[in-house]
């Protein structure tokens, strides 16, 4: 897939349809790989990689991206293809300067999941038919790929590209997921359990912003969080529970535009389970105003910045409140 | 335990002049009277108002003065539209001296000295005129030429009026940026107007004003043919700490709050281009 | 040497938590670890190292600094500041045991940060030996050999039992206080597990990693790299290699509103951070370039020109394992240093 990939990149610069590549660049191990945008095929021969370790969602550096000269090659995987189009939609992106390949996605595996089992001193990766061959400086180690899944890539919610210019491989489809799942057992714990499970989570959150910048959805010039004249611009918690403020704010303000890529849960690194708020607003979403996914097309009203007659009353927030 | 910097003490703002539109000088005194403490040209103070916001201002008054402490504050921010709207008799919170001084008692003893200052610029400056006027058998000649956008842009205009352009013993030349009515001085920009008075290469020079005067007249006075180890300024970055700390003000490995603000040209030519 | 047996270890962990407060890393998730205050039953990580530094112990992520009471135009100070308990940290690695004396050099240098001194009068560091360094540990980059791993007390392991070493008055103390537990036991062993731990670190991935290539008198050439536009480039300015680094120091001064009063607090802040040096006027460090640049600098350079060429780094690792991008200290020094 590496190989095809790296092809294509090459002609689309060769022929002067893209004068840049955004990819991935080989890291010091064999599971580190940073985002990165190539210029040239030696910079690609030198240094792309795309791997099983190739997580990060790549659609907000093409918001930057975009707005420069000439025409950029963006790979997405599936997933990415729906925080593409949700930028496009809200004029983020602008769609002409990004030719976009869709690609295989995942599932992609978090070495966390392996450092995990104790394994360390990892100096290699290979999956071998769904089971992974970890060289160490302490020997090797084998683990089912399965379990070295990354959280992300879990609950997959489809496999199918929804924009794009050409692609290589074959297209998928939506999938079922089993994402709502940990959402449902949330919603089916008493008040103060949840409670107490966000408290818990939550209180490990060293306020890094990483969530916040990686996210997709999160693209304002100045976010309230940074803005000294919204008074809520600290960077440390003044009591417990501002901590948990940060989270549920900004979980309302991706409220409809969230297209639960996973990167927030992905990036955090104290392992809190963020993309748990944002599915339980996409699971009511689709229950208060039918299914909905956000980035799936670029035309589509948003439910919650439309207005229907039959849009559910706000009586209905008294009425699960008191359930 | 001992005292803490970072715990501020409580001053008093005794008086408010309003020197232009958008300049106030505050004269702020210690609760029992006296200033809260000592310092030397150049250095400078935090003052806070609890809730607003906490700031680094130059100490505007001359170490000279026993009696109590002036700042020259510009609306600009959160903090300073506070000040500016605050009456006589409100307390703040203040703590410092923090940075080093121009040095009055060493390079510059003896030297003829001119004085480069741009609107606020002259803030800080102000505290070493004053000091060098206090003790004026120990410096050589005295030369100040000060400019801003227009008269009423002039901070301290009343005392540059009455006390520095009365006193024999030192030049003063102002001069404003376009012509304005009541206005017979010279008219044009700073750095133009010291390369038109043409100094004595052998001053000393002290400079303060906005980024893009400093740099004209920096390079006027090369051009004049002074060195850069002839030329002090005094520098301006975010601070929080006031100590060494905090990690923010830093240009290069030289913290402005506790290796400045005062640096010589020459110092600051050392040091990355990041101000 | 004095030692306890590997079956004893929570014995002297509940005759620690007796007198003072004690802290040692515990497993939140398989191989996750934080410290915890201890609680009697509870297991030592077998993790190499905790996600957080154990910077927090003297430089939390907030602190109140002091009070004002508002009233008129009247401003009261209130100073909080009360003296600290005891406490003792165990199994800090060595990593972060040097960490230390990099923050005391910024902390303990005049004037002295009365809030940091004292958590660090009051804290005894007990040390844990590395045997099973990770692919990401480099600490022998900065001269630290992480089978001495120095604090108050050093402690080391052979497979079996625990052996004490103290290296301060204060570990002296801490070791007589339990002393009564521990017994003189055959150390033999240890020097064939230190050799072991230090042949491995010759064969990480890291290993050949060099601080020649930087220092103070690197100052201007550094700064003026070409390099750094490519290194920043995938940079979304989060604070994370910040908060988990045990030696980034920098700190926001903020205050909060009660309701009944004003708390001045301090808190960490990163130079990452866009804000960082936003004035009302302007900001000296306007792109992710310039402030990616200046954490690099900061460590490699401006900081062991001001500390007698001390470098501020100490290669546990965390950023390498943390940033979502996976760009780090060591792929900056790569792309710098002399070829």
């Amino acid at each position: 897939m590496q190989e095809a990939m790296i092809k294509r990149a090459k002609e689309l610069l060769a022929d002067g349809t893209v004068n840049r590549v955004m990819g991935w660049k080989k890291g010091e191990f064999a599971y580190d790989t940073t985002p990165a945008v190539f210029e040239t095929a030696e910079e690609i021969d030198r240094e792309f990689v795309y791997n099983d370790f190739t997580q990060a969602n790549q659609s907000k550096y093409l918001i930057k991206e975009s707005r420069k000269e000439g025409k950029i090659l963006a790979l997405l995987k599936p997933c990415d293809t729906y925080s593409f189009n949700q930028l496009v939609k809200e004029h983020r992106i602008i769609r002409e300067n990004v030719y976009v390949i869709g690609i295989p996605g995942g599932p992609k595996i978090d070495i966390e999941k392996i450092k995990a089992k104790g394994i360390t001193g990892i100096t290699n990766v290979k999956n071998e038919d769904f089971t992974l061959k970890i060289e160490t400086i302490y020997g090797v180690e084998t683990m089912p790929f399965y379990e070295a899944i990354s959280v992300k890539c879990e609950s997959c919610k489809s496999k199918k590209h929804v924009v794009y210019d050409e692609l290589i491989g074959e297209d998928g489809d939506v999938l079922d997921s089993n994402r709502f799942d940990m959402v449902e057992k949330l919603e089916n714990m008493t008040a103060q359990e949840r409670y107490d499970f966000w408290r818990g989570e939550l209180s490990r959150c060293i306020r890094c912003n990483a969530c916040r910048n990686v996210c997709p959805a999160c693209t304002c010039e100045n976010c309230v969080f940074d803005n000294p004249k919204s008074g809520i611009d600290q960077k440390a918690a003044a009591d417990s529970f501002e901590e948990n403020m940060f989270h549920i704010i900004r979980a309302f303000h991706v409220a409809g535009r969230c297209t639960d890529c996973g990167e927030c849960s992905r990036v955090c690194p104290q392992n809190i389970p963020l993309h748990l708020l944002n599915r339980k607003f996409i699971k009511d979403i689709n229950c208060l105003y039918g299914e909905y996914q956000a980035g799936a097309d670029t035309t589509s009203k948003a439910p919650l910045t439309d207005y229907r007659t039959d849009d559910c009353e706000p009586s209905v927030v008294h009425e699960r409140g008191a359930e | 335990m001992n005292n803490d910097t970072l715990i501020p003490l409580i001053g008093v703002v005794t008086d408010i002049r309003q020197d232009t539109p958008d300049v106030k000088t505050f004269r702020v005194n210690a609760l029992d009277g006296g200033k809260v403490f000592e310092h030397m040209p150049g250095q400078c103070a935090m003052l806070s108002i609890p809730g607003v916001g906490e700031g680094m201002f130059s100490i505007t008054s001359s170490p000279t003065n026993k009696e109590f402490m002036e700042f020259s504050i510009k609306k600009c921010g959160c903090l300073t539209t506070w000040l500016h709207a605050m009456d006589v008799g409100q307390q703040i919170t203040i703590r410092g001296p923090y940075g080093n001084y121009f040095p009055v008692d060493t390079e510059l003893k003896g030297k003829d000295l001119l004085f480069v200052a741009g609107g606020i610029g002259l803030a800080p400056l102000r505290s070493v005129i004053n000091y060098v006027r206090d003790k004026r058998a120990d410096y050589g000649d005295v030369q100040i030429v000060y400019g801003s956008r227009s008269k009423d842009d002039l901070v301290d205009y009343k005392e540059i009026i009455d006390e520095w352009t009365a006193d024999p013993n030192i030049e003063v030349n102002l001069t404003i940026d376009n012509p304005q009515e009541g206005w017979d001085g010279h008219v044009g920009f700073v750095p133009n107007y010291v390369k038109e008075l043409n100094p004595s290469t052998n001053k000393t020079v002290l400079v303060c004003g906005p980024p893009i005067m400093i740099k004209f007249t920096l390079a006027g006075l090369k051009e004049l043919g002074f060195t850069e180890t002839q030329v002090y300024t005094t520098m301006e970055l975010r601070m929080k700490c006031g100590v060494g700390k905090c990690g923010r003000c830093n240009i290069g490995d030289k913290y402005v709050c506790k290796d400045g603000p005062v640096f010589r040209f020459d110092q600051l030519d050392a040091l990355p281009d990041e101000y | 040497m004095l030692k306890i047996s590997a079956s004893n270890l929570n014995a002297l962990f509940d005759r620690i938590a007796e007198k003072q407060t004690l802290y040692i890393p515990v497993d939140r998730e398989p191989n996750v670890s934080e410290y915890k205050k201890y609680e009697s039953g509870m297991t030592m990580s077998k993790a190499l190292n905790t996600v957080r530094s154990a910077k927090d112990f003297f430089f939390p992520q907030t602190e109140n600094l002091a009070e004002f009471k508002m009233s008129g135009k009247t401003i009261e100070v209130k100073d909080i500041r009360k003296e600290n308990e005891d406490f003792v940290v165990f199994g800090v690695r060595a990593c972060d045991a040097r960490s230390f004396g990099i923050l005391d050099k910024v902390f303990l240098s005049e004037p002295v940060d009365s809030f940091y001194k004292n958590r660090r009068d009051h804290g005894t560091i007990v040390t844990m030996a590395c045997t099973r360094p990770a692919e990401t540990c480099f600490c022998t980059t900065f001269g630290i050999d992480p089978t001495v791993p120095g604090g108050d007390v050093s402690v080391f392991f052979d497979g079996e039992n625990y052996f004490f070493l103290d290296n301060t008055p204060k570990g002296e103390a801490f070791v007589a206080s339990v002393s009564d537990l521990l017994e003189n036991g055959d150390a033999s062993k240890l020097a064939e597990v230190q050799e072991n731990a230090r042949n491995i670190m010759k064969k990480l991935p890291l290993a050949g990693l060099s601080t020649d290539s930087f220092g103070g008198e690197r100052l201007m050439e550094h700064f003026n790299s070409d390099k750094w536009a490519e290194l920043s480039e995938s940079c979304f300015g989060c604070g994370t290699c910040t908060f988990v680094c045990p030696t980034c120091q920098c700190y926001d001064i903020r205050d909060f509103d009660t309701g009944n009063g004003i708390k001045r607090f301090r808190c960490w802040d990163s130079c990452m951070y866009s804000d960082f040096t936003k004035m009302a006027h302007g900001n000296s460090r306007n792109s992710q370039l310039e402030r990616f640049r200046q954490r690099f600098m900061h460590k490699l350079v401006y900081f062991p020109a001001n500390n007698d060429g001390e470098f501020g780094c100490v290669g546990c690792g965390r950023c390498l394992s943390k940033c979502p991008i996976s760009m780090n200290i060591v792929k900056v020094m790569k792309a710098l240093e002399d070829k």
